[in-house]
């Protein structure tokens, strides 16, 4: 019986011919990722196992990055742990201020990720790097702990949704749109336990940042990973960011999938998720007359360059309502340098937004953008659940960032292509 | 092994933001986790949990971020179980990993109320609601995870081998 891309990926890991849905493997993993938030937990784990130091130094990466530049003590006593272990353990891929930027698109930028990879991360959007041709996914920091000292971990073979991605996309569509209507279309526990593996014509269409905040976004969906075919972007995209060499899988033409599920990108229009779950999709032309408070363009999700061009784009010249707060994070101090270069900085500053350092911050109501009782932002983050970016009581919108910026401009949630 | 208690009941989909909200994640110790566990969806949970309880809930148990604070929070609030239609897969292995019991069963998660006292074997996975008299049979863990719950956790699995 013929095996899905995952499925290839995970049998070459186990060191067998063959794997099926639902068998127990052990994998040998290429890397083991943690946060400031999760990492000192696993550091607390890792010193209870009968283990000396970790597995390979090179194999691991530690980025503070949630509440980085540390907002209170208790959390620059989390970052302090880390970055104890990571001198004690000689960790070559350490990163603090300076040098972080938010994990998941870090890592593939310092080409850390490649094609046929193995990764675990003890953070749910680890599953990013299936854009990249990986099998990624994300795990809790015991078993970050366990991955760290051994260097392998044990999976249940997932079955797989095929998403048949076919069509061309019109302006102002973008990846946040295709991963908000496949979640409003199969739920948050659409493919639990499940893979959703990209497939299709349209996937040309795709930038690679598109494919970022689709695969990250694959675990709202409840899945255990997202991933995309290796494709001539992806090979340029490796090319450019990576020294490391890469192995390319593909699904055999006879794999079996529990379910299909087709998106037609010429269809497609600017998405919306409504409080308080990703499911909870409107397409912009149904949404009505919501007013907003804030606007975030950042995180794993939405804070690439890409992204930031969309918004720049939208913003140019113009001013954000007044009473409207918008803040603008990008992703990594790359990407942060090449906002600068293309003049977006400047944009983003004399429209009236705000520019941060790298940091995951509002995302998870950590900081730099709490919402009060009663308020309402649109977020190019990846969730809206109760409390998530601050009191019970506020309000997320999940929206691509083309519609944070329109809406931005506007005061309330607004269509890009008007 | 044998958990009995108490059911608080909640519905679908209760993430981990709810079940320790991140504000609260500049802190490692389970105690003061504890001391926030479902603050944001029933604020009354800590005051009102008693050793041994029991959640029960709906389906996707625990979705969203991979924090294993979330289910360090629950047992350190004194739950012994969790019994829910379907968890989320990332809750699912961390509960496993740090020895939370927790037991997949959609006929009892829809039948047994809040209040009700429950009794879960988990060498048979059956499920007692004993207010009501009524049994459920619970999904019962593949072999190799039994090790690691017998050997309560992963890290304690990892040294025995």
């Amino acid at each position: 019986m013929g095996m899905t891309m995952t499925q290839k990926i995970l049998a070459a890991h186990a060191g067998l011919e063959c794997v099926v849905a639902g068998q127990l493997i052990e994998a040998e993993l290429d890397l083991v990722l943690g946060n400031d938030i999760t990492s000192p937990v696993a550091i607390h784990e890792i010193e209870k196992m009968n283990v000396e130091g970790v597995f390979h130094k090179d194999k691991i990466a530690l980025v503070m990055d949630h509440f980085v530049p540390n907002k209170d003590i208790k959390s620059a006593e989390h970052c302090k742990c880390v970055r104890e272990f990571a001198c004690k353990n000689e960790i070559t891929n350490y990163f603090d201020v300076g040098e972080m930027g938010i994990e998941h698109a870090l890592l593939p930028e310092k080409g850390l990720t490649v094609a046929g990879d193995v990764v675990i991360g003890a953070d749910s959007h680890t599953c990013t790097y299936g854009a990249l041709g990986a099998f990624s996914t994300g795990v809790g920091s015991t078993d970050m702990a366990a991955g760290m000292a051994t260097g392998r971990a044990w999976f249940k073979v997932p079955s797989a949704i095929r998403v048949v991605i076919t069509g061309k996309k019109q302006k102002y569509v973008s990846g946040k749109d295709v991963i908000l209507h496949l979640i409003g279309e199969i739920g948050v526990d659409g493919a639990l336990y499940q893979s959703l593996e990209f497939v299709g014509d349209g996937i040309g269409q795709l930038s690679m940042d598109d494919r970022f905040t689709i695969a990250n976004m694959a675990i709202e969906a409840g899945a255990k990973n997202g991933i995309f075919p290796v494709d001539a972007l992806t090979e340029q995209y490796l090319k450019e960011h990576s020294k490391r060499s890469y192995k390319v899988y593909e699904a055999d033409a006879d794999a079996e999938y529990v379910r299909e599920v087709v998106i037609d990108l010429c269809t497609l229009k600017p998405t919306v998720a409504f409080p308080h779950l990703p499911e909870n999709t409107k397409t912009i032309d149904e949404v009505g007359d919501i007013t907003i408070d804030q606007v975030v363009i950042g995180s794993c999700t939405n804070g690439r360059f890409e992204d930031l061009a969309a918004a720049a784009e939208i913003l140019k010249g113009k001013k954000v309502k007044k009473g409207v707060r918008v803040i603008v994070i990008p992703a990594t101090q790359q990407i942060y340098l090449d906002a600068m270069e293309a003049g977006f900085v400047r944009t983003f500053i004399e429209a009236g937004a705000i520019v941060s350092t790298p940091t995951c911050g509002p995302c998870l109501g950590g900081y730099m953008g709490i919402l009060a009782q009663g308020e309402r932002c649109v977020s190019t983050t990846n969730r809206n659940f109760v409390g998530r970016m601050g009191h019970v009581d506020s309000e997320i919108y999940l929206a691509s960032p083309a519609v944070a910026a329109a809406s931005a401009l506007t005061g309330k949630i607004s269509d890009p292509r008007a | 092994m044998k958990a009995k208690g108490h059911v608080f009941k909640y519905g679908d989909n209760v993430d981990t933001d709810v079940i320790i909200p991140a504000r609260y994640l500049n802190s490692s110790d389970p105690k003061e986790l504890a001391a926030h566990c479902m603050e944001d969806i029933d604020k009354e949970f800590i005051n009102k949990v008693k050793s041994g309880d029991i959640i029960v809930a709906n389906k996707n148990f625990g979705c969203g971020s991979s924090r294993e604070h979330a289910p360090i929070a629950i047992k350190a609030a004194g739950v012994s179980c969790v019994i829910a239609e379907t968890f989320a897969r990332i809750f699912y292995r961390n509960a496993i990993n740090i020895g939370l019991p927790i037991i997949e069963c959609p006929e009892a998660a829809v039948a047994i109320a809040a209040g009700n006292e429950v009794e879960v074997d988990f060498d048979s996975g059956v499920i007692t609601d004993k207010t009501t008299g009524e049994s459920f049979q619970g999904q019962p863990f593949p072999e190799f995870m039994q090790k690691i719950i017998q050997a309560e956790g992963l890290v304690n699995y990892i040294n025995s081998r």
